[in-house]
């Protein structure tokens, strides 16, 4: 008899990937997914229930099933259905949620291992901070508001847990921005506008995490430890490599538009009325200042090392959805258009073609 | 400085008598200079004459004697001499026996430069067939090609994203390419920084580099960083530490970002070190940049000395650096609080030209400056608890304070003048 596994938030493409996942693992008989919505991607032969976490009811299916590991995934920035609810209903499935689920965790007397799916939002980000974070840098400016806010709080809770119940491995894993196919996170969102606003005078550095290194990690964290690592404690999830948000923009093939701080924060509240994106203070302080993480505790403790770099994950991306108005290829077959110009090598184009493109060099550089 | 009058090094004594000496003389010095540049042409070009004048060069006082103080900096690049630095182009068509082209095998654009003089002559000769080319070259001189080249290989990597950046968002390509050909003028033509004992910093592994900051502008750092870049003969990049301010301004922060600095807090210089990377400090902060200019030289007190911890942790070599010159860009003869207060600055300096002339007020002083590095302190004798003595951490902050003021006094004295 393996163990069973419950996986909440799968009424996402993410979770549902992982619920497929974790079925696979040699040591699991049974996959629980929980929400309150029918997943939109297939389950495979995992079950379903439809249980809301805010809900004392989800003790019940905890100890219905002799639940061993609980994977909480529906740690969220936005709300499962489009326009459904809003900031607060949001926050009350993040910080309830969390809590009506730690409880439930801790009257079940057969859970024994918990992992959180959180996000590396909760370091802030301000100038006075530290260039690269690791899992114990203490955040100088804790978030204020919004999705950052109740990642603080659910770990907290997490953190009281872990005390009163120490028998249970307890994971956090902090995710860096995920992109990917089953992902979809408001910097995906951003990402995918024809043109791209940042804040004048700033270049954020930004790291990105794959779903498939997501799944990978979760599933690292909800399994029984190999020889030599640990599978409790908090790490933080991140490609390698750094990249600053102008060069994003750069192969991703969309041009800039540098604004006023001000002008953004204006425009940014008139784009999330429409519905366009969401430009929350939050994530426009992470275009401000940009965050990095350290990996090597993940590396060294968990035993997980990333599949994709950042760069490589922001590669796929930008093969799913498609480059901008300025594709890199164009930009660069433009500049070797100027180069032929030069005397003493063979000048194939016109001069007219040649400062044409010269003008399209120059409005992105 | 009244130390302007004190003049008590041989070393000094010479340069002027070199320079107040007959024209013939100070041409022949760098006439010699030029040939050890140009290599084996030149001298077969002039035959006997040329190694006539050389031992005559070597006998000039100011020859020797930049020599022997700056060996190491001649070998590499032409040295800052009081000396007009001009091309060897330049130089060549001055006089007609100084003419040899660059080599000898192009005797007719020889005569042809001859005839035009002092503008054809900065042209080196065998890539000017064409008419079109040929023209492109006297005006942008020799070897546009290839930096036009080269522009173009680096604009297409920009545009294209393809560079790497680091953890910190050091981009190499950027500061090799754009910040440092930008600060570089500055440093050699401006401020004409002499630099001393740059192989004091190990050519590998981590090292501290411990400054004085003075300036009211942090311009004393970027100067820090050019000189390691140019003048090490490892190619090594200073990782500097700079203040919060720094990282809070915009524009200035993605600039300081891009070109390898970072926040002064122990978690990043203790990364940097680890890494392996050569990191500088300059530990009086504020209270070194903005003091008042009847306090120049005086060192301030060197923040709490985490340096030195963190350099203790690390194992890394503390090499202390003295920079003389920086202090008098802006004389800072007040300051006002209210205006500091408002903008949230920690001091709005007051200079003789600045606020009243505007910006033109905000163009630094041309003073002559000196960087010197010191003797490397090693610390890895100390047991790994050494970092948390804090008697230990107060007589290695005292040591190296001591060393750079001693090492700022030996300049001043040894300095003729504050712009020459």
């Amino acid at each position: 008899m393996g163990k069973v596994v419950l996986v909440t938030g799968v009424g996402r493409p993410l979770g549902a990937r992982f619920v497929r996942r974790v079925r696979r693992e040699p040591g699991v008989s049974r996959v629980i997914g929980v929400d309150t919505h029918p997943p939109a991607d297939p389950l495979g032969d995992a079950e379903f229930v439809r249980a809301d976490i805010r809900q004392p009811a989800i003790g019940k299916v905890l100890a219905e099933h002799a639940v061993h590991t609980v994977v909480h995934m529906d740690l969220h920035g936005t709300g499962l259905t489009p326009g459904g609810g809003g900031r607060g209903a949001v926050k009350e499935t993040n910080v309830i949620g969390a809590m009506q689920l730690l409880g439930a965790c801790q009257q079940t007397p057969t859970v024994g291992r918990l992992v959180i799916k959180s996000t590396t939002s909760v370091y802030g980000s301000a100038p006075r901070d530290p260039a690269v974070f690791d899992e114990a840098t203490p955040a100088r400016s804790l978030p204020g508001g919004g999705f950052a806010k109740d990642a603080v709080e659910v770990e907290g809770y997490v953190r009281g847990f872990a005390r009163r119940r120490p028998d249970v491995a307890v994971t956090v894993l902090r995710f860096a921005h995920i992109l990917g196919p089953a992902a979809e996170s408001p910097l995906a969102a951003y990402f995918s506008l024809p043109v791209l606003p940042t804040v004048l005078g700033y270049d954020p550095r930004l790291q990105f995490v794959h779903d498939d290194d997501v799944v990978e990690a979760l599933r690292l964290a909800a399994a029984e430890p190999g020889v030599g690592t640990l599978r409790a404690g908090t790490f933080n999830i991140a490609g390698d490599g750094v990249l600053p948000l102008s060069q994003c923009a750069r192969r991703l093939g969309r041009p800039t538009v540098p604004t006023l701080l001000p002008a953004i924060r204006w425009g940014g509240g008139a784009l999330r009325a429409v519905g366009l994106t969401d430009f929350s203070p939050e994530q426009l302080r992470l275009l401000t200042h940009g965050r990095v993480v350290a990996t090597g505790h993940a590396r060294d403790v968990l035993g997980f090392t990333p599949l994709r770099t950042s760069a490589e994950t922001l590669e796929a991306f930008a093969e799913n959805h498609g480059l901008g108005l300025l594709p890199p290829a164009a930009l660069s077959r433009a500049v070797d258009r100027v180069a032929g110009l030069l005397p003493g090598k063979p000048a194939p184009s016109a001069r007219a073609a040649g400062a044409g493109s010269e003008e399209e060099v120059r409005r992105d550089g | 400085m009244g130390d302007a009058k004190v003049i008590p090094f041989d070393d000094d004594r010479g340069r002027p008598r070199g320079a107040a000496g007959p024209p013939d003389g100070q041409r022949q010095g760098q006439h010699q200079g030029q040939g050890q540049h140009q290599g084996q042409g030149q001298h077969q070009g002039q035959g006997g004459k040329g190694a006539d004048r050389s031992p005559a060069g070597r006998q000039t006082p100011a020859r020797s004697s930049t020599a022997r103080s700056s060996a190491d900096r001649a070998s590499r690049r032409p040295p800052l001499t009081t000396v007009p630095d001009q091309g060897p182009g330049e130089a060549a068509g001055t006089g007609p026996e100084t003419y040899p082209g660059q080599d000898s095998g192009h005797g007719s654009e020889e005569g042809l430069g001859k005839d035009q003089a002092t503008s054809a002559a900065r042209e080196p000769g065998p890539a000017g067939g064409d008419g079109g080319g040929g023209l492109l070259q006297r005006m942008l001189g020799a070897g546009w090609e290839e930096q036009a080249a080269r522009g173009l290989a680096f604009l297409r990597r920009r545009v294209t994203g393809e560079y790497e950046v680091d953890d910190f968002g050091y981009d190499e390509d950027l500061t090799d390419q754009v910040l440092m050909s930008l600060l570089r003028p500055v440093f050699e033509k401006y401020f004409r920084v002499e630099v001393r004992g740059v192989e004091n910093i190990p050519a590998d592994g981590a090292a501290l580099v411990v400054a004085n900051h003075s300036g009211t502008l942090p311009l004393d750092g970027l100067m820090l960083q050019v000189a390691v870049h140019d003048h090490h003969p490892a190619d090594r990049h200073l990782r500097l530490l700079g203040a919060d301010l720094v990282f809070m301004l915009p524009v200035v922060n993605e600039l300081a970002r891009k070109a390898g600095h970072t926040l002064a807090c122990a978690e990043d210089a203790q990364t940097l070190l680890e890494r392996g990377e050569v990191v500088g400090v300059m530990p009086e902060g504020f209270k070194g940049l903005g003091k008042p200019f009847a306090d120049r030289y005086k060192l301030q007190r060197f923040g709490r000395g985490g340096f030195v911890s963190t350099a203790l942790r690390a194992g890394a070599p503390i090499v202390p650096c003295s920079i003389v010159g920086a202090e008098e860009i802006y004389p800072m003869i007040g300051n006002s609080r209210t205006l500091a207060r408002l903008l949230g600055f920690p001091y709005f300096p007051l200079t003789p030209t600045f606020p009243w002339l505007g910006p033109l007020g905000a163009v630094p002083l041309p003073t002559k400056w000196t960087i010197q590095f010191g003797e490397p302190l090693p610390t890895e004798g100390h047991p790994p608890e050494a970092a948390e003595d804090p008697m230990l951490m107060f007589n290695l902050t005292d040591q190296v304070r001591e060393t750079i003021q001693h090492t700022l006094y030996k300049l001043l004295v040894r300095r003729r003048s504050v712009f020459f």
